[in-house]
């Protein structure tokens, strides 16, 4: 593994056990790899239910994963105790997708944001946090006076920049982004979008940045990597995802973005996908996207497609390729 | 073209411990007969307390203000009494909501749920008469296995598939006027293509009026006829879909058309939010509601109200920018 890999998952693997004597799972997440350079950002989008953010999770370890590794700057972390876990949060942090679930409403902003900080002994007393929290504040756009007041007084744009501003504040170098924007206005989406690219830029550090917005994850992510049911359709460049996308799921799913253009939108011969995702308890057999899929062929109920290179840096899982 | 409804001068406000919210300060508009009305804006503009004004599904602390209108098949709704609300309610006019889990009962099977609606107007009808009907309605908005879903209960469903239920039960009365409130927000896209379908389908073939509400002018390009777009209470903009989108006549609509994120979107290229965040209202602003956040804005934006100019048949938009009086430096709707 090269040196400037910031983040590696091999084969990860989470199910969560329902019911032990009768063997129900549910399979979260089935066998997912990918990698994040230093400086870059993954994209994962997928419909509700793919395991996109169960995928996160496991690899903040908030979930102790079934199977397969994690790598964080080269160490392994998969099997670490919560304790020696800790020195790495700082590498690690993470952003959630609801601004207004995430944030204590009994704390005031000063101390949510510093509260990262006292906890890994940076500083030793509220009285401290000052110096830090400020410059933080105004790094995200919000004022030092917004620090005194309490998380409900806050517009969702605004809280989203709070738990930025907490995630940021112990200088991580990879930062798991978990449906930031899914909960916001389109013209509040952008400003936070900025932000996060703006700091990425300034301090090279790493985003794995999961949405299902196809469109926003194509402009924040170096790498788009299309999940569904728990297994990577395909991952490629970002570019390479609307221009020359190839897993049927993947051209579902842009068909389905509306096109902000009532002529066009008019034309529109692309369709949709039809049906919803199925459970994960009990997945298809072969491609697990195969029932809802225009192209099925015999051999697709039948056999589970791998994920191959069909060009250079260009995978795919799926037995058209 | 006959209008179904017609909304004048609406004013709707909260009476809170913290003041008196002025959720809508003064809005008309109409729909008209068979079509899609979209309602953009975003949380806080006063576009969800517009459409819950017309049922007065609004709660103990709101409060319809004196001299508002709201006429429906030329019936005041503002007049009638709770009982005769009631009547028009899931009959005359439907609502569906942003969230479909909180406005099914989790303990009644989703069929009788929907025979309720039915039975509530036409208590005549028998129950196999209503069983039938949910059958052919659960067909109609493509719930796989309709015998099956009749029984299962709103857990058991996805939440396009309760989206579904909703609508099931919203048409169940072949309303006249269907009042959508952000009803694909919380789906994915792929279910948000499959309801959008669903909508204009109904449309087509029932002459439903719909009003559609939502943040997302992506979504109202794909279906609706005319749009409003609301901020700070007030509409600032309306027209119909293509002259909204090739000739937008306003710096708030201007901000969210830019802000729509482009799957061709130049990576290198910022993206163009508007900046800060909408005005508080228990104390709105005196001038125009965006002035704060507005890149155009002059002295007077912040003072005073601009009126309505008429752009053209359908099409007016409240900015001091379009009074003849303005200047043209700076200013986005002029050329000279």
């Amino acid at each position: 593994m090269s040196e400037k890999t910031m983040l590696e998952v091999r084969d990860l693997t989470m199910h969560f056990m329902l019911n032990k004597s009768k063997n129900l799972k549910v399979h979260a997440v089935d066998g997912i790899s990918f990698a994040i350079p230093r400086g870059k950002t993954l994209g994962l989008v997928g419909e509700s239910g793919c395991g996109k953010s169960t995928c996160a999770r496991t690899i903040i370890r908030i979930y102790d994963p079934t199977d397969g590794k994690i790598f964080l700057d080269g160490q392994d972390i998969t099997r670490l105790s919560q304790k020696e876990l800790k020195p790495l949060r700082k590498k690690m942090q993470m952003i959630f997708q609801d601004p207004y679930a995430s944030l204590n409403a009994r704390m005031v902003v000063r101390d949510i944001i510093a509260e990262p900080l006292l906890a890994h002994g940076i500083i030793h007393s509220k009285k401290e946090a000052g110096e830090y929290v400020y410059p933080m504040l105004e790094r995200v756009g919000l004022t030092r006076e917004h620090a005194d007041r309490y998380a409900h007084e806050f517009s969702g744009g605004q809280r989203q920049r709070i738990g930025i501003a907490r995630a940021l504040i112990l200088q991580p170098e990879l930062v798991i982004c978990d449906e930031p924007i899914s909960a916001l206005d389109v013209s509040i989406q952008a400003q936070v979008v900025n932000l996060l690219k703006d700091y990425q830029e300034e301090k090279g550090i790493s985003y794995l940045f999961i949405a299902h917005d196809l469109s926003m994850v194509r402009y924040v992510s170096d790498q788009v990597g299309v999940m569904y049911l728990g297994q990577m359709a395909e991952l490629c460049e970002a570019e390479e995802i609307y221009r020359k996308p190839l897993h049927p799921y993947t051209q579902g799913l842009l068909g389905s973005i509306p096109i902000p253009n009532p002529k066009l939108a008019r034309e529109k011969v692309t369709s949709g996908i039809q049906g919803d995702i199925p459970s994960p308890v009990n997945p298809p057999e072969g491609c697990r996207f195969c029932p809802r899929c225009p192209y099925a062929k015999p051999v697709c109920s039948r056999e589970t497609p791998r994920l191959k290179e069909v060009s250079p840096g260009h995978q795919v899982a799926c037995h058209l390729y | 073209m006959e209008h179904i409804l017609e909304i004048n001068n609406l004013r709707t406000s909260f009476l809170t411990g913290n003041g008196e919210v002025q959720a809508v300060r003064g809005v008309t508009f109409h729909v008209n007969q068979g079509e899609i009305l979209g309602i953009v804006g975003e949380s806080g503009s006063g576009k969800s307390v517009t459409s819950m004004s017309i049922l007065q599904l609004l709660g103990s602390t709101a409060v319809i203000k004196e001299g508002s209108s709201i006429l429906f098949e030329n019936e005041e709704l503002t007049k009638l009494k709770k009982k005769e609300l009631r009547a028009i309610r899931g009959e005359k006019i439907s609502m569906i909501f942003q969230d479909p889990m909180s406005s099914l009962n989790p303990l009644i099977p989703v069929g009788r749920q929907v025979e309720e609606m039915i039975s509530e107007h036409h208590p005549e009808k028998k129950k196999d008469e209503l069983k039938a009907m949910v059958l052919e309605l659960f067909d109609r908005v493509k719930i796989p296995e309709p015998e099956k879903r009749y029984r299962s209960y709103p857990h058991e469903f996805s939440g396009g598939m309760r989206q579904r239920v909703m609508i099931a039960m919203a048409l169940a009365n072949r309303p006249r006027l269907l009042i959508a409130d952000e009803p694909t927000t919380a789906l994915d896209v792929t279910i948000q293509d499959q309801i959008l379908k669903q909508l204009r389908e109904l449309q087509r073939d029932y002459g439903t009026s719909i009003i559609f509400i939502t943040h997302d002018l992506g979504v109202v390009a794909e279906l609706c006829t005319r749009v409003a777009v609301m901020y700070g209470g007030l509409i600032m903009e309306e027209a119909g879909i293509d002259e909204i989108f090739e000739n937008p006549r306003h710096p708030y609509t201007l901000g969210l058309l830019a802000a729509i994120p482009d799957i061709k979107q130049d990576k290198n290229k910022r993206l163009t939010p508007i900046e800060g965040t909408p005005p508080d209202m228990t104390d709105p602003p005196a001038g125009c509601p965006f002035a704060a956040r507005c890149p155009y804005a002059r002295n007077i934006c912040a003072v005073k109200q601009p009126e309505y100019v008429q752009i053209s048949e359908g099409h007016r938009s409240m900015c001091w920018l379009l009074d003849g009086r303005a200047p043209a430096g700076n200013n986005p709707f002029r050329k000279d």
